[in-house]
């Protein structure tokens, strides 16, 4: 079924136990993103330390590719710096506006390339960007903070 | 049960010949969205720009003769299917533009009973759809008014036991819908339009879910002003109605202001023509009034009781087999007292928007999220729910299909 191709084991499995769910008592920055179409919402956590993404929790309600992309990016941008998980970011969002045309590369996104699918599904790709757009929020934010 | 002959009603609408994915037969359970149109409005609004197109109300050209009577033909078919006056129909392009015509409507007259300021307030309640909320939201900020509201009980009910604190003089706007396009819940209106009018406040109601599925008969509900949009039912996107009362509307000052809605016009100032051109400014969604009739005249050709009548047995038969799936909670009321052929669910362990791809799978078409409808969603506590609504061309194939299109949802995510 094609729909095997948006739901990937790895997805769900991601969806059922998600990575860095419940906020941190510490944070350079909180943000809240929602989802207006559907009313998903995020409420994301960031720890800096200089340039360093030292945490990243988040909280929320939203379907398993919400939760799971979520989950899978607090993973991937973790000990990264700034400029580095910003990079993956990038490729995350290319290969959401890629219509199912490229797979992505595994060597940045990891689990990320099981959410290639759902490129092909035009109304789930704003699921799927949710919690790395809040990161990007957070980051820009936690980088002005950190200036200061 | 009375359902209606629906292998007929279907073979007018070409929609249903389409192939959904998995080469699945459309199983189309999203009117409350938007319903499918039938060959007779597209050829209405085909015949409309092959024979009759030209603007309306400007020019003596037999083309402009004849695309006003049709649009001015439209106008009379939807008052006399609403048992209203001609003159009492204004033409717009949605629900939407309706009631944001009211609330402006209301802020351009400075005096009388349309004038609110600090202390006046208006009446609303939870289960409102945004375009029945945010208007009203503006216009207490832009006049200093206080919104107040009516709760939304547990199960799906409007919850009146407040009245009495809630409508007071200081009440200047009641605005309702008439029935929920979340719960399916249909509220007692006439009952509210009578201790609103006791107060003296204006009634708006929002028909968008009541005038496609059943007889509404302005005249007899007591209400001031009624809004609906013609793609719920039937007829064409573009086109939406307000009616109101010929006293008010001779009363209120427009909200859009350009050509045709004018008297006279100089350098320094205009004044308007009546109702219900005042309200019309501009060259107006005319194959669409046009479609509109089109869809009105299918409706009243099956009966809207009989419309009725088949959606409360549809929508009997979907409770039944809804509640026997394990897991399932139905968001509204579970019985058929007052209540329409919308049903709001949700799915132990299953987003509503993960469901719905499952579904979609199997060509069937509901809608997920939260319907326009946020705050109703706070006060169950969900982010959003499944809604499948119910239309003319739906049969109990269509329920049974959604019915085991959950099972097999539940299955693939290995819900149990
Ligand atoms: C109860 C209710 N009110 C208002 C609207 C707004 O209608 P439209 O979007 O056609 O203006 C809708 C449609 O979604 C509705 O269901």
């Amino acid at each position: 079924m094609e729909l095997d191709s948006l739901y990937q084991e790895v997805i769900l499995d991601h969806y059922k136990h998600p990575l860095h769910k419940g906020l941190s008592a510490e944070k350079t920055v909180q943000v809240h993103h929602v989802n207006p179409s559907c009313g998903d919402e995020i409420t994301l956590n960031l720890l800096l330390e200089g340039d360093v993404v030292r945490d990243v929790t988040w909280d929320g309600v939203g379907c398993s590719i919400s939760q799971a992309s979520c989950s899978i990016m607090s993973d991937l941008v973790h000990g990264k710096s700034v400029d580095h998980a910003l990079t993956i970011l990038e490729s995350f969002s290319e290969l959401m506006s890629s219509k199912g045309s490229i797979t992505g590369d595994e060597e940045i996104l990891e689990d990320g390339v099981a959410l290639a699918g759902v490129s092909k599904f035009p109304a789930r790709v704003k699921c799927a960007l949710l919690g790395w757009m809040a990161f990007k929020d957070a980051a820009l934010q936690g980088r002005n903070e950190e200036k200061k | 049960m009375t359902l209606l002959d629906v292998a007929t009603i279907k073979a007018d609408f070409p929609i249903f010949e389409k192939k959904m994915r998995n080469d699945a037969r459309l199983v189309y359970l999203d009117s409350g969205a938007t319903s499918q149109k039938p060959r007779q409005v597209m050829a209405a609004e085909q015949y409309f720009y092959t024979h009759q197109n030209a603007a309306v109300h400007r020019g003596s050209h037999l083309l402009a003769e004849e695309a006003s009577a049709a649009y001015e033909g439209a106008r009379e078919t939807v008052a006399a299917f609403l048992g209203a006056k001609s003159d009492e129909i204004i033409f717009t392009k949605s629900a939407t533009e309706s009631l944001n015509l009211l609330a402006y409507s209301f802020s351009n007259s400075a005096t009388g009973r349309f004038a609110l300021g600090v202390g006046d307030e208006i009446l609303l309640s939870e289960m409102e759809h945004h375009a029945n909320l945010i208007p009203w939201q503006q216009l207490a900020k832009r006049t200093g008014a206080t919104l107040k509201w009516f709760e939304v009980t547990p199960d799906g009910r409007l919850d009146l036991s407040q009245i009495d604190q809630l409508l007071s003089a200081r009440t200047k706007i009641v605005a309702l819908t008439h029935q929920s396009n979340v719960l399916g819940t249909i509220n007692p209106i006439t009952e509210i339009a009578k201790k609103a009018k006791e107060h003296g406040a204006l009634f708006v109601l929002d028909a968008c879910q009541s005038v496609p599925h059943f007889a509404t008969d302005v005249s007899k509900l007591g209400v001031d002003f009624v809004t609906f949009s013609g793609h719920k039912m039937l007829g064409p996107t573009g086109i939406g109605v307000l009616w109101g009362r010929s006293e008010l509307l001779a009363a209120m000052e427009p909200f859009l202001f350009g050509g045709s809605m004018i008297e006279t016009v100089t350098m320094e100032s205009a004044t308007w023509a009546p109702a219900p051109r005042k309200f019309e400014a501009g060259v107006p969604n005319m194959a669409q009034a046009v479609g509109l009739a089109a869809a009105i005249n299918y409706l009243e050709a099956i009966g809207m009781d009989k419309v009725h009548e088949h959606e409360v047995a549809l929508t009997t038969y979907a409770l039944e087999g809804l509640q026997t799936i394990k897991g399932l909670t139905i968001i509204g009321p579970t019985n058929m007292d007052s209540r329409g052929g919308v049903l709001s669910f949700a799915l132990d362990g299953i987003h509503p928007h993960d469901g719905c791809q499952v579904l979609d799978q199997y060509g069937i078409a509901v809608r997920t999220g939260h319907h326009c409808a946020w705050p109703l969603m706070r006060k169950y506590g969900v982010s959003g729910t499944t809604r499948a609504s119910f239309y003319i061309y739906n049969d109990l194939a269509d329920i049974d299909a959604l019915v085991t299109g959950i099972e097999a949802t539940k299955k693939y995510f290995k819900v149990s």
